[in-house]
């Protein structure tokens, strides 16, 4: 399993209401839904991947972050999943900022442009940098928005976003909980992963889903004891 | 065992409705004596909750799937409804009804009015989308069904999906709506406006009187369908199919079919006047016209969708589709969103224009597959 996807099932809670945008076959959607019972739906622009989606009978619809955001009702979503997909959206600012006003709470991944294999590529190469985490070149990357870590941290200030987890990661090895301000998580991290929400807008309460058990302290490896 | 199981996997009729159940209609007026065709493939399960409604477009009728009783042809929907297919008869009940108005066996313009015992002709009220779905729901009520668990349907059959969603969201669980439009566009009305002129055109058509006369408006109405076959392709699908292919060798130096569309064309025409009625064409098409769901609710579609937020949907266009684009499927499903309700929506590539509903087109089996396994699995 991808170690986005595995981070991302841990901090979603069960039976929650979750849009995944750029959802891609729906193999996130599909672990949301079986292993946390969630709501699942899905927004893909790919219609080959949206077929397949279709096909596996989960709710996809073919659109685009850029604009079809804009047409979800508010807070009509516990989480809006966006996995490696920002750095591809036309506006970055806009998604993000949609993200938050369609679900009390965003989980955002990203390849970090900071990280020391981009900045080494570059520096040694002097080209576009071409790593394991962002392998296309220039000219053919779907990525037109990268950023930093430390980029990202910026416009979740300026959104005024609360980071309520923050998490690296590296390829084969599980996430690690970091602390986003740190400037030298900004080189070690291929790729981050936060989970926001808006501080102006107190977010639904944490839930009493099921046993009603205190849901943080249960099991670790899973934030909601499920 | 229950007493479904030795019901026919295929069955049909005539549902004839008493003088105590007029079809209200949306003009004000009523239908008394309401007779609706209807054609069912698998058995209904023991709680009713299997059955699904599929909604014919404007010049098909209830044979959806099986042998068509007078073309021995397959049904129209056979891709769809079958052995393995994505509507299996053996996992559903499928249901498909003439739609009123129509010619195929219920109450239309060339039924009798019981006032005057003659052919109805242009004395036939006016109907609309909205009272095709009435008569459906009267229909799935008389057979005991309270709630739908799919209602589906291309094209005309595709805004009658949109109509139940809107009419009785409380009595489907899902829809499918595929190829279509949530209104008629200027262009869809000047083509269907085209079409009927043909008709009145003809002076076969007499006023609307032409049974009386023993007559029909053959070539009225083949000039209309001419028109309208070329609205359901594309210009790839044309090229593709005939380019600029000639007939004969060399050209006539005249007004003879020189060109393979142009035989193509003159075919459909001659066909379809032999299976319809041109009274039923002119009322079908103006009830399109009419079709504006937005439109008791201030223009705001997502409003019509507000009390259909549990209802499951799944929208698909074709790519190639210049009567009901993309555009017009993308504003339904974006007024579902925006009214809270589930939905999947994919446009699905192809060269094949509006008919690609009707068509080999694997993805859309594919979609519907999956969809319709999700809605089985949550009965």
């Amino acid at each position: 399993m991808r170690e986005d996807f595995r981070e991302i099932l841990r901090l979603v809670r069960p039976g929650a209401r979750v849009l995944d945008v750029g959802c891609g076959e729906g193999d996130l959607l599909e672990m949301l839904i079986r292993d946390k019972g969630a709501d699942g739906r899905g927004l893909e622009l790919e219609a080959l991947k949206v077929s397949d989606c279709l096909a596996r009978g989960l709710s996809v619809i073919q659109g685009d972050a850029d604009r079809d955001l804009d047409y979800f009702p508010s807070r009509a979503f516990d989480y809006a999943v966006l996995s490696q997909t920002l750095q591809a959206t036309r506006n970055p600012r806009h998604v993000l900022n949609e993200l938050l006003r369609i679900a009390d709470r965003a989980i955002v991944s990203f390849p970090n442009f900071g990280h020391w294999r981009v900045r080494w590529s570059l520096l040694t190469r002097g080209r576009m940098p071409e790593t394991r985490a962002l392998p296309e070149p220039w000219w053919s990357t779907p990525n037109i928005h990268l950023c930093s870590l430390a980029d990202f941290a910026a416009l979740t200030e300026d959104l005024d976003l609360r980071v309520e987890h923050c998490a690296a990661l590296v390829r084969g090895r599980p996430a690690r909980t970091i602390e986003p301000g740190r400037g030298w998580e900004n080189w070690r991290a291929e790729n981050a992963l936060f989970l926001l929400s808006r501080r102006s807008q107190s977010p639904t309460a944490e839930p009493a889903t099921g046993s009603g058990a205190a849901p943080q302290t249960s099991a670790p490896g899973d934030l909601f004891g499920a | 065992m229950t007493s479904s199981d030795t019901s026919p996997v295929e069955d049909g009729g005539i549902w004839r409705f008493g003088p105590d159940q007029p079809l209200r209609l949306d003009s004000g007026a009523g239908l008394q004596g309401l007779e609706i065709a209807w054609r069912s493939y698998g058995r209904l399960n023991a709680d009713g909750s299997n059955a699904v409604l599929i909604c014919h477009a404007l010049t098909l009728d209830q044979h959806a799937a099986g042998t068509h009783p007078v073309s021995g042809k397959p049904g129209w929907w056979t891709r769809l409804i079958g052995p393995g297919r994505p509507l299996d008869p053996a996992d559903w009940f499928i249901l498909c009804s003439n739609v009123v108005g129509g010619c195929n066996g219920s109450t239309g313009p060339g039924s009798i009015d019981p006032a005057t015992g003659a052919p109805y002709g242009v004395s036939f009220p006016v109907i609309t989308i909205g009272d095709m779905v009435r008569a459906q729901a009267m229909l799935v009520e008389a057979m005991g069904i309270g709630r739908l668990a799919a209602v589906v349907g291309g094209s005309m059959g595709g805004m009658q999906v949109l109509q139940w969603a809107a009419s009785y969201p409380e009595r489907l669980r899902s829809a499918v709506c595929v190829a279509s439009a949530a209104r008629h566009s200027a262009q869809n009305i000047a083509f269907h406006e085209v079409g009927r002129q043909a008709v009145m055109a003809d002076p076969d058509w007499r006023g609307g009187a032409y049974a009386a006369a023993g007559v029909r408006p053959e070539k009225g109405l083949a000039v209309a369908r001419m028109a309208a076959h070329i609205t359901y392709l594309s210009e790839g699908a044309l090229q593709r199919k005939f380019g600029r292919e000639l007939q004969n060798d060399g050209l006539s130096w005249g007004f003879d079919a020189d060109f393979q569309v142009e035989s193509y064309l003159r075919h459909q025409g001659g066909a379809f006047v032999d299976r319809f009625d041109a009274n039923s064409y002119l009322y079908i098409t103006r009830a399109m016209d009419y079709f504006d769901l937005a439109a008791p609710h201030g223009g705001v579609l997502a409003e019509a969708f507000r009390p259909a937020r549990d209802v499951n949907f799944c929208v698909l266009s074709f790519t190639s589709d210049w009567l009901y684009p993309t555009a017009e499927s993308r504003h339904i499903v974006r007024s579902l969103n925006a009214a809270g309700a589930r939905a999947s929506f994919l446009e699905i590539e192809s060269d094949k224009g509006h008919d690609a509903f009707l068509l080999d087109e694997p993805v859309m089996d594919g979609a519907l597959h999956g969809f319709f396994a999700s809605v089985r699995a949550s009965l």
